[in-house]
């Protein structure tokens, strides 16, 4: 499904606590990618895995749940199959956004969501889609489909 | 409700370049620099890891370089572009890209002189091999792949055999068998032939012909059109660490532009063919009227291959905008038309009545159109491929590419039609004697 360029860049622009459920610590995983990204374009990450205490200089949390404080965006790299439990915790800690990477497609959680009222983004990738919208992307020689008379914002 | 799909016309004009960040400056900066400073020493590791996007060294990449990219890979409907110094290096880019020691490529027969020697020649030093088919066939391309194929490659359009390409048919055949095909797209430009649309997998242009388009500036583009699976087996080198860049996976990590990034990388920053700032500037020039001069190139085309075939010093015409042309219905489903006619690019040849002596008569006696090799300029060219470009190749390779003894080829330009016809007519009239 074709999410319009004028709904993410809302998206990206009013979630600034991003919680990354299965960010991985190993720096060249896609995972690691995005959440230093994110980082260094002034996002706030809360990496959600059990196996480690802090990634990226952020402690970790084993669920979503153990979260101490607002979330805007939950961000999935986990399997398909993996997604409707998180998309439930996503609503009851009352995130804004659900948005399921590259690949990652459960039309069951993004239907959930929905009804719950949050955004839901379903096989994009976060980083991919703030560079693509807010300039870096373009320098890779991306196609950015953006056609503008307005300076970058 | 979904983004709004912006056509050609608007996308050569707009694609890749919003106003600039900095000064608000409407029309491309050239970013004549060769270094980009780094904020700190981790945004310096972040940018070679490639966790962040920027600039580091303009062989790598380079903001006036990346609005034609882009432009390019908006036109062709892909997903990604990378620029280089010309289009043989942006040929040699996709290329190395894909192959390695021991590989085969299947291409047509009927190529451009130079992409003949890149094959039979200069990755043969390097072990990869060639097989050469005829470019009409889509089935012999099929009997050509080996276990050991990674590449089958071919020109939308031939030049100068004007041999169209079944792009479609061929890229059954390609994906068949689990291979990219790689579309040498230069002589219709992405306005007059979409080959991603029509299947392709990577499309290379020299970017010296139409899309800079006034014969002042060399340079070439590929884009990839992101759907090829590089993960399908065949193709370790996008899917394992890279040795050639610290482990990174390009295939995992930046997905449906996971080609350029690796053509980025590990090729062009290592063989440093990188085009420059300012012939990238030169050459979007050129692409913000592509559009408009295709259709006078065509439109001018048909009239002088008409005008050619009435002639009573003329053997024989080719031209595929032309009716009679037996890749005619080919022509019509995959080349854009202009008032219910397909248009077919500047480019025609024909024979000289009397051969070759006439042929090389014919050239010595033009008043305007200019001798050169080159094609795709607003001027009107012409020359004698068995003479020059294929030069270097004996007489049954010259067959194979569609070069016979007695071609003539013309690019025709942009000049008055009345004029140029006026200049054929003269020349034609000297060769009589």
């Amino acid at each position: 499904m074709q999410v319009q360029i004028a709904t993410l860049r809302r998206i990206l622009r009013d979630c600034r606590t991003v919680a990354i459920v299965g960010l991985s610590a190993d720096w060249h995983r896609p995972s690691n990618f995005v959440g230093k990204y994110l980082q260094q374009h002034g996002y706030r990450i809360v990496p959600v895995n059990p196996r480690y205490d802090s990634i990226l200089g952020e402690r970790c949390h084993a669920s979503l749940e153990d979260i101490p404080h607002a979330v805007d965006m939950v961000d999935v790299f986990r399997r398909t199959e993996d997604v409707l439990p998180i998309a439930r915790s996503a609503v009851a800690i009352g995130a804004k956004c659900l948005w399921q990477q590259i690949g990652v497609i459960n039309v069951e959680a993004d239907a959930l969501v929905r009804a719950a009222g949050l955004d839901s983004v379903m096989d994009r990738c976060v980083k991919i889609e703030h560079a693509r919208l807010f300039g870096g992307l373009h320098w890779a020689g991306v196609n950015t489909r953006v056609i503008s008379a307005r300076r970058p914002t | 409700m979904a983004d709004h799909v912006f056509k050609p016309e608007t996308l050569a004009i707009h694609a890749g370049q919003i106003p600039d960040a900095a000064t608000g400056a409407r029309a491309l900066p050239i970013y004549q620099t060769s270094s980009f400073v780094f904020d700190s020493a981790d945004h310096a590791a972040s940018l070679f890891n490639l966790q962040t996007f920027g600039n580091v060294y303009s062989r790598l990449s380079n903001p006036t370089v990346a609005a034609l990219e882009e432009r390019i890979a908006a036109l062709e409907g892909g997903r990604a572009g990378l620029a280089s110094a010309s289009g043989m290096a942006a040929e040699a880019m996709a290329l190395m890209t894909i192959l390695q020691h021991g590989d085969h490529v299947v291409a047509a027969g009927a190529l451009y002189g130079g992409s003949v020697s890149m094959l039979s020649v200069n990755l043969a030093k390097f072990g990869i091999t060639t097989t050469f088919v005829d470019a009409t066939r889509p089935e012999a391309f099929a009997a050509a792949i080996r276990p050991n194929t990674r590449a089958v490659f071919a020109e939308s359009l031939g030049n100068p055999s004007l041999v169209l390409l079944d792009v479609a048919a061929v890229a059954d055949v390609a994906h068949a068998h689990g291979l990219p095909l790689v579309i040498d797209n230069t002589v219709p430009s992405p306005y007059l032939c979409n080959p991603i649309a029509l299947g392709a997998d990577i499309v290379v242009h020299s970017a010296t012909k139409y899309l800079a388009g006034h014969g002042t500036t060399l340079g070439g583009v590929m884009v990839e059109s992101g759907k090829f699976p590089w993960d399908n087996g065949k193709f370790p080198g996008m899917t394992e660490p890279s040795p050639g860049y610290h482990g990174v996976k390009f295939y995992e990590t930046f997905g449906d532009f996971g080609f350029c990034m690796r053509a980025r990388m590990e090729t062009l920053r290592v063989y440093g063919a990188a085009l420059s700032p300012m012939n990238a500037w030169l050459i979007l020039q050129g692409v913000e009227t592509l559009p408009l001069r295709m259709e006078r190139h065509s439109r001018n085309a048909l009239a002088v291959a008409q005008f050619l075939e009435q002639h009573s010093r003329v053997e024989w015409v080719n031209y595929p905008g032309l009716p009679a042309h037996p890749q005619h219905p080919l022509v019509a489903k995959q080349m854009r038309a202009l008032d219910g006619a397909p248009m077919a690019s500047g480019l025609l040849a024909f024979g000289v009545l009397g051969g070759t002596a006439a042929g090389v008569k014919f050239i010595e006696s033009a008043q305007f159109m200019s001798h050169l090799v080159n094609i795709g300029d607003t001027r009107t060219l012409i020359s004698h491929p068995a003479t020059t470009t294929h030069r270097q190749l004996g007489e049954a390779q010259q067959r194979a590419a569609g070069v016979l003894p007695d071609m003539v080829r013309i690019s025709v330009g942009l000049e008055h039609i009345d004029d140029i016809l006026w200049d054929i007519d003269q020349a034609l009239h000297k060769t009589e004697t």
